[in-house]
């Protein structure tokens, strides 16, 4: 059964538009993929090699910014975007991992947040070439979003399969073996180096090319949204560790749990408060509902908090102490 | 010549803020051997501490220093005590995760300050806000000069604080090495919750004296969490004197940088500077003193 299991999952999701032809729901499912490939790309350098990044929207931007500007300045199609906006992403992650990998742990992730900084002001300040605030505006190549759907679907399916590859290859032992003690590690002769620089490199081309998906899909970038700190690279952060730290599957889990936990912020327990504020007329409840969809970040806030707390190997990780958790209750109340 | 000397005289009272900033951080970082990415966060709350008081009770910026810090510091030893000490017990992948939940906590004060006061940009008006006087040539502004003032004070009581008192003794020792420190019958656990709400403490002082002549908004503590890195990295990590160095150091280079480059980099000299240190000087300024 358990073996049938991402086949079966794959037959559904490959359906799920045909099915439910109701274009939010769609569009959910779309940023769902996106966010498999960036949380895909996270779990390489941050779950299995152990350099948390709080620089993913660096990556991410690079590859929404390269794909817009192709079509922008050149006039070529964005679509080309997804292959060179993955190279770019490498392209700033090599220089950066050369000389931030010096760093270790908590200050290679701060190192990461500052190149996140550094990123966000480029792309601000160099108007002739980026058009700063106002941002880049491209055509939508489609109109349905089944076309979206599936090329999402095939990215995210694409990085956890990559992934999944990688990590059964001796690649994804040394990438272990750093994470586990980097001293052992360079004391058996891995340039740990090096493939903190390789593991980097795939994650900053997954999150390229699920930024350069993101421009062609969205139509509109600026800088605030494609280089945000709390929207992409916290966000990302979140993905992994919510589904589970240095497992396969953990980013697709987290990538669900995260969008659907974004939906149900931004609009107010799924519009339970403005019904409620409707139903009873009472003003006090119409306030609530438009603080709460406003609280998005606190909500992520709250969470990060919470998770790290009582699940820090996330929903894949503590999958079984969460089971026996859930049963020993079930049990204790049964007996009583 | 003026245009230098006034830019040198900027930086500087700039940079020993910065230092008080750094201060806190280094020692956190010395302690705990975590960074606390909640830093600029706690600096915000104890500007909006500041900002109540006076603004509602019309009570002098720098009286409130004596509400904001011991509120800060309170607030500093319940974010350890019931936050952060917790997580060295649970077991994960990650070792950053005491580096995660700092993020999260920063984000958690910074959205519960937009709930309480909106994102509206907020100033303390004070008669002396926009006071200055003349050494020759050069003018100082009084609340910025008090202010450089203060935190100087600071970090000569710290340095006492740390080398003459026992706590301070405690917590140079838990820096130095956790285990002996512990079997020395240091209660480790103890040191570091008082580390961290006095780290909190000394950058509510920077963020109280900092009110009367700069302006606040909920999401200030992002790039003063980041000056307060960079002034770490520089001054060499957990080390108290390279902090006051650092700091130093970035307040000159954000000075110059803004006279002879563009307002513009501001934010980027303090990374550029940052990736330079890493490339030329890792360690930081702790490498050249030795302290």
């Amino acid at each position: 059964m358990k073996k049938f299991m991402p086949l079966i999952l794959l037959i559904i999701l490959i359906i799920f538009p045909l099915v439910i032809q109701n274009a939010y729901y769609q569009h959910l499912m779309i940023l769902v993929f996106i966010w498999v490939a960036i949380g895909s790309g996270w779990n390489v350098i941050a779950g299995f090699t152990g350099q948390v990044s709080f620089g993913d929207a660096a990556f991410f931007g690079t590859g929404a910014y390269t794909a817009g500007l192709l079509a922008h300045h050149f006039q070529i199609s964005a679509w080309w975007g997804m292959a060179f906006g993955g190279i770019m992403a490498m392209a700033v992650a090599f220089p950066f991992g050369w000389i931030c990998f010096r760093l270790r742990g908590a200050y290679f992730a701060l190192a990461s947040l500052a190149l996140n900084e550094v990123c966000r002001h480029i792309a601000t300040i160099a108007e002739p070439l980026t058009q700063g605030m106002v941002g880049i505006l491209i055509m939508p190549t489609f109109v349905s979003k089944i076309p979206y759907y599936y090329i999402a679907f095939v990215l995210a399916v694409i990085s956890v399969v990559f992934v999944q590859v990688v990590m059964q290859s001796k690649w994804g032992y040394y990438f272990l073996s750093i994470r586990e003690d980097q001293d052992a590690a360079e004391s058996l002769g891995i340039d740990t180096h090096r493939y903190k620089m390789v593991s980097l490199n795939i994650a900053a081309f997954l999150t390229g090319m699920a930024g350069a998906l993101f421009m062609n899909y969205m139509g509109f970038i600026d800088p605030e949204v494609v280089f945000s700190l709390h929207d992409i690279s916290i966000m990302a952060i979140l993905v992994g560790i919510v589904g589970g730290v240095g497992t396969i599957y953990g980013p697709a889990v987290g990538a669900f749990v995260m969008v659907g936990v974004h939906e149900f912020f931004r609009t107010g327990f799924f519009g339970f408060f403005k019904g409620m504020a409707a139903l009873t007329g009472s003003d006090f409840l119409n306030v609530a509902a438009k603080y709460i969809s406003h609280a998005h970040v606190l909500g992520f806030g709250i969470l990060v908090v919470l998770v790290i707390l009582y699940l820090p190997n996330g929903i894949v990780g503590d999958w079984n102490k969460l089971i026996g958790r859930f049963f020993s209750i079930t049990k204790k109340e049964a007996a009583t | 010549m003026e245009v230098f000397l006034q830019t040198l005289v900027a930086g500087i009272l700039k940079g020993g803020l910065y230092g008080l900033i750094g201060i806190g951080m280094s020692l956190i970082m010395g302690v705990m051997g975590i960074i606390n990415l909640a830093h600029g966060q706690l600096m915000m709350v104890a500007m909006y501490v500041t900002f109540v008081l006076s603004h509602y009770l019309g009570i002098d910026p720098y009286i409130s220093l004596f509400v904001s810090m011991p509120a800060l510091f309170f607030l500093g030893v319940v974010i350890q005590k019931y936050t952060l000490n917790p997580l060295m017990e649970v077991d994960s992948i990650l070792p950053e995760n005491q580096v995660l939940m700092t993020v999260g906590i920063g984000m958690v004060l910074t959205e519960i300050a937009r709930f309480i006061f909106t994102s509206d940009y907020k100033s303390v008006q004070t008669n002396y806000s926009d006071a200055t006087f003349y050494l020759g040539e050069i003018s100082f502004s009084v609340a910025l000069v008090i202010a450089f003032c203060i935190a100087i004070g600071f970090t000569l009581f710290m340095f006492w604080f740390l080398l003459k008192t026992d706590i301070g003794r405690s917590i140079r020792a838990t820096a130095q090495d956790k285990d002996a420190a512990l079997l020395m019958g240091v209660n480790s656990k103890r040191i570091t919750v008082i580390t961290f709400g006095l780290g909190s403490a000394l950058v509510a002082a920077a963020g109280t004296v900092l009110m009367p002549i700069y302006y606040l908004f909920p999401d200030i503590g992002g790039p003063f969490t980041r000056k307060a890195f960079v002034i770490t990295i520089l001054g060499g990590l957990g080390s108290t004197v390279g902090a006051i160095f650092g700091g130093l150091t970035l307040g000159l280079a954000e000075a110059f940088g803004a006279t002879y480059i563009g307002m513009a980099y501001d934010d980027m000299i303090g990374l550029l500077i940052f990736i330079l240190v890493l490339l030329f000087l890792p360690g930081g300024f702790k490498r050249l003193t030795k302290i």
